[in-house]
């Protein structure tokens, strides 16, 4: 709702790509108010937003979902996004919806992020059929980790060119912006989603297999990424040791597309999409030997789903991308919630939202209730860890 | 006689690829002209310009898998698959067997029912139908279940057999136990009988007899189709006075399936080594029957780590610690010497239950053309208890994911209830039963 990055995008060496009938742009923006995205804008453009979706359904022969791609922490993507993720829902109820939201981080430079991101995240919860959420603090950390790594190169760990997860690679290049390398992180992410089912394999993941396996409980739809290699090293010399690292990694906090820590924190589920050369033994070698070491819920013990992708990505031989449906994403959450509330009890800035037409204070409660209910599901799984859950008794049959 | 396969979903097309390889290759290996025109008759159809055809149906929801096994085949070119009896949609059921069961089934229903029905028309006589598929994804395990019923229903008097692989137990697709109870409930109840593969002992036998480093699908299904050639290639049968049998599903299911609550296969065979091995070992039919009997009654896939202190229970008493009670057996011996080799061992009634006796519940099959590479080898097809266990396993989790109703809703949403799950495990813990209780 605010022409310059649209804009930006069409003069820039991308502007192939996109269909100038397909854009949609205001002048003035959201200016960060949830309210005004979600409402304002979502009323004035439905007819348009709509029809432009229905335009684009019919281009395809097999629509197999919807991908949406915003901030919480804004008033577009985060008000008009979740408007645009519930039409989608009443347009196409069928068609999976995949949301790759991006979390503000602790220092954020949008003072109401907390409301908007609550008031975004009970359209989430309620809406999507999965939600891949990515921090930008972990995108900058992993950035500037691949940076030391890149500048401070000693002999025999000088990385591959373009090999990189943060660099365009195969894409065009043109200088620098300054979340260009974040979202590079964020673009093969989503690459490494639709691999499986762009290209062959020997167990192929279509779209609709991700909830499938990753969702238990219609709410609990939160997949937290994480991809490896993050780059890899000039020096190809010890290739299965690092195939077993990749899979290691992939596991590590510092991988995680959000501030989280899966191993310490309790699987429901979790997905490992390899592309590359890899076959099945190196797949049920790396599970068996990680498997002890991370906890699963008591019914999921086994909660393992896996996809081999013969492609791999540009400029690597393998890679993997894992999504794991995991507690961790609870202090994500309850922080959110935290500052939220340190806002809403002063009433800090409400009235901004209040004036728009349609909004209500009663919003602002019933996000927070869905945020909380939604923290407390967690938590009860969360204190089920470590407890021993004897088997459900079997059924009895007359003999 | 023919026999007309559907090969469903990735795992089903994948095996039934490997399969067809196995066959073609093994009928055209040197001088067997009897042997070579059976097999062929049974697994192809000869085109006009004489190239073989494999009588198959290849089904499934997404088309790369498809594509690549019919490449393949083409490219191999001592077979192929017919052009116009593959049929794929674009986007795979998603491991929902409620998708492919209630969504997929009856929309393309039609259709697919048509190509099999070429198929069978396009045999001078018909042996019976053998669907493959995997029960843990959810085209082979809905679509095939769904298929499978329908093909009941239009070939009443035909024998329909379903090879079912299942899955690695550390799982690959999460719902795999909801989807594989399922498939098995309802199959019980349709098929003929059941011949079954897990991938975890094919991967063992891979690994630990073939020596494979990097052990691949393809791999694993090369195993299982070489133990599918092994039961289905031509041979000499108890029935057939001297000449090749003509309807090996028919013979199949007449020797192994006698009860409708046991129509539970399992194979194994001897030897399996790798291929650089053979030219330095000598086999004896005693030493490989003795071998591949104590595999059986050890419940062992493997001839490495059989444990020899298992016995068949001397009196009366159901269980021995360890023994694997048998139904039924089929024993196929194929090579040099087949015809003097004593087989008396499996013969032994305490191997079996008591209401069959021991003359009825053994059947032996034999053909003096050694099958890939071996000079002599032997493969058992056994209904007996060897998948109480893995059985037990499948329908435990499953139950235990029940019991939170974990992923319920996504089956729901296609139309399947918890009352049909209710359903499905009742009849499997039948089947539970009613193998434990064996003696
Ligand atoms: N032995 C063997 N197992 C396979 C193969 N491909 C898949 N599987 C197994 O099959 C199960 C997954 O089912 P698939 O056959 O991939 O599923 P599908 O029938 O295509 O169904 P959808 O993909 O859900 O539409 C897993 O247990 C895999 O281990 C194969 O080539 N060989
Ligand atoms: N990773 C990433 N984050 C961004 C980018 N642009 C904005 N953000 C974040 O998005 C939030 C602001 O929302 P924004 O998308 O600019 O607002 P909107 O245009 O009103 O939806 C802040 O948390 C920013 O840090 C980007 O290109 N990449
Ligand atoms: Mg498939």
């Amino acid at each position: 709702m605010e022409e310059g990055v649209v804009n930006e995008i069409l003069q820039g060496p991308l502007r192939e790509v996109f269909d100038s009938t397909q854009l949609l742009t205001d002048v003035s923006g959201s200016g960060n108010n949830w309210a005004v995205g979600h409402l304002t804008y979502g009323l004035a453009y439905r007819e348009q937003i709509v029809d432009k979706l229905r335009r684009a359904a019919e281009h395809c022969d097999c629509l197999q979902g919807f991908f949406i791609i915003h901030s919480m922490g804004g008033g577009t993507g985060s008000g008009l996004g979740t408007r645009v993720l519930s039409l989608l829902e009443e347009e196409f109820p069928s068609v999976s919806r995949i949301v790759t939201a991006i979390y503000p981080s602790t220092e954020d430079d949008v003072i109401t992020s907390p409301y908007n991101s609550v008031l975004a995240m009970r359209e989430l919860s309620e809406h999507a059929d999965c939600v891949l959420p990515v921090e930008n603090q972990s995108l900058l950390d992993i950035v500037n980790k691949i940076k030391v790594m890149a500048d401070g190169a000693k002999p025999g760990s000088v990385i591959k060119r373009d090999s990189t997860i943060i660099s365009g690679q195969g894409g065009l290049t043109g200088p620098e912006k300054p979340f260009d390398a974040m979202n590079n992180i964020v673009a093969n992410l989503l690459l490494n989603i639709t691999s499986s089912a762009r290209f062959e394999g020997s167990l192929n993941t279509d779209l609709n297999e991700i909830a499938m396996n990753l969702v238990p409980f219609p709410r609990l739809h939160y997949l937290v990424p994480s991809l490896t290699p993050l780059y890899t090293l000039a020096d190809v010399s010890v290739p299965s040791r690092r195939l077993d690292q990749m899979f290691s990694d992939a596991f590590n906090k510092d991988h995680q597309l959000i501030r989280a820590d899966p191993k310490h924190s309790l699987y429901l589920a979790c997905a490992l999409m390899v592309r590359g050369n890899v076959q099945v033994s190196d797949l049920r070698r790396n599970i068996e030997r990680l498997r002890p070491t991370l906890p699963f819920v008591s019914w999921n013990q086994e909660g393992w789903k896996t996809g081999l992708c013969s492609v791999p990505p540009v400029g690597h031989s393998h890679s993997l991308l894992a999504l794991a449906n995991n507690t961790c994403v609870k202090p994500t959450f309850i922080e959110l919630r935290e500052r939220f509330n340190k806002l809403y009890r002063k009433k800090a800035h409400l009235h901004h939202y209040l004036h728009v037409e349609g909004m209500e204070q009663s919003l602002f409660s019933e996000a927070v209730a869905s945020l909380s209910s939604l923290i407390d599901e967690y938590q009860l799984l969360d204190a089920s860890k470590g407890r021993l859950t004897p088997d459900a008794a079997r059924l009895s049959i007359a003999t | 006689m023919s026999v007309v396969s559907v090969q469903l979903g990735q795992c089903g097309n994948q095996v039934g690829q490997e399969l067809f390889d196995v066959l073609c290759s093994d009928a055209q290996d040197g001088q067997r002209n009897k042997y070579r025109a059976i097999s062929c008759e049974r697994f192809f159809h000869q085109t006009d310009r004489g190239e073989l055809e494999a009588r198959a149906v290849l089904i499934d929801m997404e088309p790369k898998v498809i594509n690549r096994c019919v490449s393949r085949a083409t490219k191999c070119s001592r077979w192929s698959y017919g052009s116009s009896s593959h049929f794929s949609q674009k986007q795979g059921s998603g491991n929902n067997w409620a998708n492919g069961f209630c969504v997929h089934g009856p929309r393309h229903r039609d259709v697919v029912e048509e190509m099999v029905r070429r198929e069978v028309e396009r045999c001078d006589r018909l042996s019976g139908l053998m669907a493959l598929m995997s029960v843990a994804g959810g085209t082979g395990s809905g679509f095939g279940t769904y298929l499978t019923q329908c093909l009941r229903d239009a070939y009443p008097t035909s024998f329909i057999i379903n090879h079912l692989t299942w899955p690695y137990s550390t799982g690959e697709v999460i719902v795999q136990n909801y989807n594989s109870v399922l498939t098995l409930a309802r199959l019980y109840q349709l098929s003929d009988a059941i011949v079954v593969h897990e991938n975890d002992t094919v991967h063992k036998i891979c690994s630990q007899l073939l020596n494979i480093k990097h052990i691949s699908f393809s791999d694993v299904n090369r195993v299982i189709a070489q133990q599918l050639g092994g039961i289905l290639q031509p041979a000499f049968t108890t029935h057939s006075h001297g000449f090749y049998s003509r309807s090996p599903i028919d013979e199949l299911v007449s020797s192994l399936a006698c009860h409708p609550e046991y129509k539970l296969l399992s194979v194994s065979s001897i030897p399996q080594m790798p291929s650089s091995s053979i030219a330095f070992t000598t086999f004896s039919w005693p030493g490989l029957l003795k071998h591949l009997r104590q595999m059986l009654i050890s419940n062992t896939k493997m001839e490495e780590g059989i444990d020899w202190q298992v016995r068949p229970p001397s009196g009366a008493g159901c269980t021995g610690s360890g023994f694997n009670r048998s139904v039924a057996n089929l024993l196929i011996l194929r090579g040099k010497d087949v015809y003097s080799t004593e087989t008396s061992g499996f013969e032994e009634p305490s191997l079996y239950s008591s209401w069959l006796p021991s003359v009825e519940a053994l059947n032996v099959w034999k053909c003096p053309v050694p099958f890939h590479k071996y000079e002599k080898s032997a493969t058992l097809v056994s209904n007996s208890q060897a998948l109480l266990r893995p059985l037990d396993h499948i329908v435990a989790k499953a139950w235990n994911m029940f019991a939170s109703r974990a992923y319920i809703h996504q089956y729901i949403r296609y139309g399947i209830s918890e009352e049909d799950f209710l359903d499905g495990f009742t009849a499997l813990e039948q089947v539970i039963s009613s193998y434990k209780q064996l003696c």
